[in-house]
């Protein structure tokens, strides 16, 4: 198998509270996020904008209205003896007005966001997936599967915490703020500079703290990733522990690593704990301050300065601080939202399978003794190829592969097959055996294309495999592999994955040609058991039978077996075989064996060594070759 | 649940009171500062008092001060508390799996253990962060604003307490919609997030059948789904803000109404109004925080039930209260030995198994896959109890003797076996702590380990990555073997631990061990008939019961299950990559 490649490194755990990680151009990453919610929601996201500043403004007129009411209503009414309240609950109408519109509007925003998040974030998992599946098989092959999965999970998340609350917020924030501000040094500006000092002084501590924090942060991660390492190579091994009672060394082991997590992770949230108080209190401070010069100020009636204002002040003030403080909160989850947004964006940019084969597979008769492509779903397949002068050719699926010089290796630099010969004539049997790590597997890989070659021609009928549209060479290929895989859904919904349309007298029938049938039945439900976990609740040797079947729905003319039998024990692989037998007869099989009774009947069998084919002919041929087979089926290797 | 969880805060008592206080000083703080503000304005500024100004904006730098001090030793104690409360809590898992059972692992699974160590942790410590600092926080805000609002004006303050029962009626209904509504979303999220799963492990047959867009659609519909349910979801808690925003809008309006009335009625002063207002804002708040830590608090609750289920959990396996800490020999007796995992399972895996041991003897086991050969050694070193009849080592049940003892006598090289990160020589000194590099290439050579050790650069000292993922599957066998030898058991099991082992190797360790622990008594599980062929004696299981017990000459005669294994391995030449016959 191809060396794995861990690029998604620090995926899954790295993330979570802590400190900032890197991004490398946010700005991009930004822009590349907003284009892809506007292009589905450009109308939400521009009544989203309105709404936010709507909403703002109404909340700021609504503490502008402190002034009015002290200054313009109360203080005039308080000298009079018959003060007339109905100039006020007009002013108080028009403000409750106002009130509502904002309520109204922050209601509207959240509401639309709703569906612009989940429905960016349902696009984005669409597009994902779908771009996954056309992913060539050696991404999945060096990409940790739980690096993809947290794409799909951690990242995502992080992505809604950001579109759907960080940005609205930030947005918000960043508008009140620069209203809020307005308001200020409309009413008085020397208070506002003291606002802003203020401002500054918040800002520099909690940066101070910030880098603290993040140290702390930083160890807490580090120690965290120990105690979670351990845990799981123990919990793992907790049988052999018990076995060694080896139980106290273990215990004593963990607690110096747990003692160690507890340290820095003390460390880590006390200063994340201690961020608040600070804000909020330098806050308050801010506050007093602002009070005590604001009352001189009004107190010798400094620039027409009124306690009205004051009043209004002190809400801005209040006002102020708090998202000056949300904004900071925010971009640590925006950059954390990005840093996810890089890994989805980096998924989605993989690179699909390139397909230039433009032969197709179709439906053919024989009319007159011609070859003719139908609608019709006869028995009989032909490959349809359009030369570039316009004209057609069928050529008749036969089911005969030809390797020619055949060079492969997973990585170019790194050459694992070398020179490979082979002809398989529709119908025979080709095994290929030979020690772990010889180039069984890879060679299979090839036929289909899951990898392709470096050097060499792979030619099926006669054409090469390469002008040939890789779904539709893949249709005529069936394959077993030796790990079975299966999906959630009854078992009839997994026989039939090899043949969407397939009756359900087919479905039977297959199974019944994979020896599946009698076990099937005895299932709870039957061919509508449903299977969950990779059909966790199967064994080993019924999982198999299923994939056989699978396999013999689709009917393919050429088959593909690749150890398909190794984990199953002796007594269940006759039965697994004789399903086998009857799945291969009258097709193209490709058999990669561990056993060699599955072998010996074979047409030709190919002793790989090295990536080398090094002996090839039928099971008497190559006894009488007395190689390496010889060798290994006579036990010769073991007396040496 | 709760009672068990709160056992192990322990030392961190003093620090989980002392936190909650600080809080609440705090809060104390917090509300002083709207009265100091009033008294500000009204006696200050309205009154001209310049230096009432001073003394009483002093005494707020000095409040919002202690605040600050108060505050932070707030955030060190809820840091000291829950992070120690989390340390705790792991340990006492920890060492309590250690007293696990086989049985009790089973019942958890590896996953499920290692889950509630992390993540269930780290879930609990959040949680009790919250509860520790906002618990007793927002509440005493509430109360401590509500008074001071009272204090104030009895008349306006009554508005808020309309307020605060009909918000705290709504968010306590949006929050429990909501709640409910999440953990029905959540439940088909993680279906969606396996069927992707699934499509990953499974690419190669997805693209061998070209069912992309078959998957592709599948996923569109249920991603679809997802979709619907989570805007139905959200729609509730959109709710939240708004609703917030109204009650808020609605109290300033109505106070700045009947305060206006006041104070030019002359019963309240302009200072009390701003006071009045900023309570307002500090009533809400603290609603709206409370509503968060019960949502948090329900979201932790399943982590804390898991991590409950673990302390809780006792083993099925203790030392007999006076213990046997001699093995006389190896013998081995099953006496009408009945076996099944888990008291209540309806089929016994093992059925009447009446066997006979002597020491010294090689014995091999086979038999075909769920036929119990495992569950059968796994009673010998008493990794499982047996539910009815006696096993016997040495002439005791094994019941009789000290666990360690046991387990030092009867060595067992497990089916599915694992290496530590470490140097060689670290993994094998877990069979013997004190042996001496010597012994530990002795027990190398016995299990044919030291041919490869030599081969690598470091030797011994070669370190060993986690899971053992830098050797092949038949050097850990072997590494396995070799740790095991170590022990110098009296009883040595092997379950199928050559299987990824060539032939030849396997008959060469085979013939050491009969020349070098004649007096060990060997028990071989194996697939090979070959690995089992020689042996003094073969058990034949089938589906939980012996059906031939003897030599292979004996077996070939009488034992149909044992000569249809035998020519179905050999009739064919067995195994390409390790050929049947030696």
């Amino acid at each position: 198998m191809a060396e794995k490649v861990r690029e998604f490194k620090g995926g899954p755990g790295a993330r979570g509270r802590g400190p900032r990680p890197k991004v490398a151009n946010p700005g991009k990453l930004f822009k590349r996020i907003m284009q892809y919610v506007m292009r589905r929601y450009t109308v939400h996201i521009i009544v989203v904008v309105i709404c936010i500043f709507v909403g703002v403004l109404a909340n700021v007129r609504g503490t502008l209205f402190m002034q009015t009411l002290i200054d313009d209503y109360i203080l005039p009414m308080m000298g009079s003896a018959d003060p007339d309240f109905g100039p006020l609950l007009a002013a108080m109408a028009r403000v409750a007005v106002f009130y509502a519109i904002g309520a109204l509007s922050t209601w509207v925003y959240s509401r639309i966001m709703v569906n612009v998040t989940q429905g960016t974030l349902r696009d984005l998992r669409q597009d994902l997936f779908s771009n996954m599946e056309g992913l060539p098989i050696k991404f999945f092959d060096t990409h940790a599967h739980g690096d993809i999965m947290s794409i799909y999970t951690n990242d995502i998340d992080t992505l809604r915490q950001m579109i759907s609350q960080s940005m609205p917020q930030l947005l918000n924030s960043v508008i009140t703020v620069v209203s809020v501000f307005i308001s200020m040094v409309v009413l008085n500006v020397p208070l506002t500079v003291v606002t802003l000092v203020m401002v500054a002084v918040t800002l520099t501590s909690t940066k101070t703290i910030a880098g603290r924090s993040s140290k702390y942060f930083i160890a807490q991660q580090k120690e965290l990733g120990k105690v979670n390492g351990y845990i799981e190579e123990m919990m793992d091994g907790q049988k052999v522990v018990k076995v060694f009672c080896h139980e106290e060394e273990s215990i004593e082991n963990f607690n110096r690593l747990n003692d160690k997590l507890c340290e820095s992770s003390y460390n880590a949230n006390q200063f994340a704990n201690i961020m608040g108080p600070v804000t909020m209190q330098i806050g308050n401070i801010s506050y007093v301050v602002c009070a005590m010069v604001g009352g001189v100020l009004a107190l010798n009636g400094f620039g027409g300065f009124t306690l009205g204002g004051l009043a209004s002040f002190l809400t801005f003030n209040k006002s102020f601080n708090q998202p000056i403080n949300q904004m900071s909160q925010q971009l640590n989850s925006v950059i954390m939202g990005l840093a996810g947004a890089e890994r989805v964006f980096r998924l989605l940019d993989e690179v699909h399978e390139e397909d230039e084969g433009n032969v197709t597979l179709v439906n053919a008769k024989l009319e007159n003794g011609v070859l003719t492509e139908t609608d019709e779903r006869t028995e009989m397949w032909a490959w349809k190829n359009i030369r570039k002068d316009g004209t057609e050719e069928l050529v008749e699926l036969k089911g005969d592969v030809v390797f020619d010089d055949v060079d492969f290796g997973y990585n170019p630099d790194k050459i694992v097959l070398h020179g490979v010969n082979l002809y398989a004539t529709p119908g025979q049997k080709i095994a290929f055996v030979g020690s772990t790590g010889a180039g069984k597997t890879t060679i299979t890989n090839l036929i289909n294309r899951f990898y392709d070659i470096q050097d060499g021609k792979i030619r099926y009928d006669g054409i090469n495999i390469n002008h040939i549209k890789k779904d539709d060479l893949r249709h005529s290929l069936g394959i077993v592999l030796q790990d079975t895989h299966l999906f959630t859904g009854t078992v009839r919904d997994n026989i039939r994955y090899g043949k969407l349309e397939a009756t359900d007298d087919e479905v039977i029938a297959a199974a019944k040609l994979a020896n599946a049938d009698s076990f099937i039945r005895k299932l709870p439900d039957g061919y509508d058991t449903v299977l969950k976990g990779d059909g966790a609740n199967l064994s080993q040797g019924q999982r198999q039978l299923l994939a056989i079947a699978r396999a013999a729905i689709a009917d393919p003319p050429a088959l593909i077996l690749d150890e398909a039998t190794s984990s199953i024990d002796t007594r269940t692989e006759q039965i697994v075989q004789d399903g086998m037998d009857k799945l291969m007869k009258g097709r193209t099989t490709f058999v990669i064996a561990h056993r060699l009774s599955t072998v010996r009947n074979s047409d030709c069998i190919m002793v790989l060594e090295n990536g080398r084919i090094i002996e090839r002919g039928n099971h008497d041929q190559l006894m009488e070759l007395k190689g390496r087979y010889y060798q290994l089926y006579t036990g010769g290797l073991a007396a040496s | 649940m709760i009672k068990t969880l709160a056992a192990h805060i322990k030392e961190y008592k003093a620090a989980s009171i002392a936190t909650p206080i600080f809080m609440i000083l705090e809060v104390i703080m917090e509300t002083a500062i709207p009265v100091l503000m009033a008294s500000i304005i009204d006696k200050g500024v309205e009154a001209g008092n310049m230096k009432h100004i001073y003394t009483v904006g002093a005494m707020m730098v000095a409040v919002a001060a202690l605040g600050l001090l108060f505050g932070v030793l707030g955030g060190k104690y809820g840091a000291k508390a829950s992070t120690g409360f989390a340390r705790n809590l792991r340990k006492a898992m920890y060492e309590n799996i250690q007293t696990f059972a086989f049985s009790n692992i089973d019942k958890f699974s590896t996953a499920g253990l290692v889950t509630r160590l992390t993540t269930d942790v780290t879930n609990v410590q959040n949680a009790y962060q919250m509860i520790l600092r906002m618990c007793m926080r927002a509440p005493f805000s509430l109360i401590c604003a509500m008074v001071m609002a009272f204090i104030i004006n009895a008349r306006l303050a009554s508005v808020y307490l309309i307020a605060v029962i009909i918000l705290g009626g709504a968010l306590v209904l949006i929050m429990s919609r909501a709640t409910k509504y999440f953990g029905m979303v959540f439940e088909k999220y993680d279906d969606l997030n396996a069927s992707v799963q699934e499509n990953i492990s499974a690419i190669r047959v997805v693209k061998a059948y070209v069912r992309e867009d078959y998957e592709k659609d599948k996923f569109k519909k249920a991603n679809g789904n997802i979709y619907n349910m989570f805007v139905n979801a959200e729609k509730i808690i959109t709710l939240n803000a708004p609703l917030m925003q109204t009650t808020v809008y609605t109290c300033i309006l109505c106070i700045s109404w009947m305060g206006a009335k006041m104070i030019v009625g002359g019963s309240l002063t302009t200072g009390e109004l701003m006071s009045l207002l900023t309570y307002c804002m500090n009533i809400l708040m603290s609603l709206m925080m409370l509503s968060m830590v019960f949502v948090m608090i329900t979201m932790s609750a399943a982590s804390a039930r898991r991590i409950t289920e673990v302390l809780n959990e006792k083993t099925d396996i203790c030392n007999p209260e006076e213990p046997v800490y001699e093995v006389a020999d190896g013998s081995v007796r099953f006496d009408h030995v009945n076996f099944a995992y888990g008291k209540n399972a309806a089929e016994p895996v093992l059925k009447d198994i009446n066997i006979s041991i002597n020491a010294g003897e090689t014995i091999g086991i086979i038999g075909g896959t769920g036929s119990a050969k495992s569950s059968l050694v796994n009673l010998i070193s008493r990794l499982y109890d047996v539910n009815g009849g006696a096993v016997y080592v040495g002439g005791r049940d094994v019941r009789e003797y000290d666990i360690e003892t046991l387990r030092d006598e009867v060595s067992v090289v497990l089916q599915k076996n694992v290496l530590f990160s470490g140097t060689i020589l670290d993994n094998l000194r877990w069979g013997n702590k004190n042996a001496t590099e010597e012994e530990c290439r002795r027990a190398c050579e016995l299990a044919c380990a030291d041919e490869f050790i030599e081969r690598f650069p470091d030797g011994y000292k070669t370190y060993i990555e986690q899971g053992g993922s830098n050797v092949s599957g038949g050097q850990k066998q072997r590494l396995c073997i070799a740790r095991a030898l170590l022990k110098k058991p009296k009883i040595l099991i092997l379950d199928d631990s050559t299987s990824a082992v060539d032939t030849a190797t396997d008959a060469k360790i085979r013939r050491a061990f009969a020349k070098e622990i004649p007096d060990t008594t060997k028990i071989i599980i194996a697939q090979r008939i070959s690995s089992v062929e020689h042996c003094d004696r073969i058990i034949v299981l089938d589906d939980g019961v012996v059906s031939g017990f003897g030599n292979h000459d004996e077996l070939m005669k009488s034992n149909e299950i044992y000569r249809d294994v035998y020519e179905s391995q050999t009739g064919g030449g067995g195994d390409f990559d390790e050929p049947g016959k030696v």
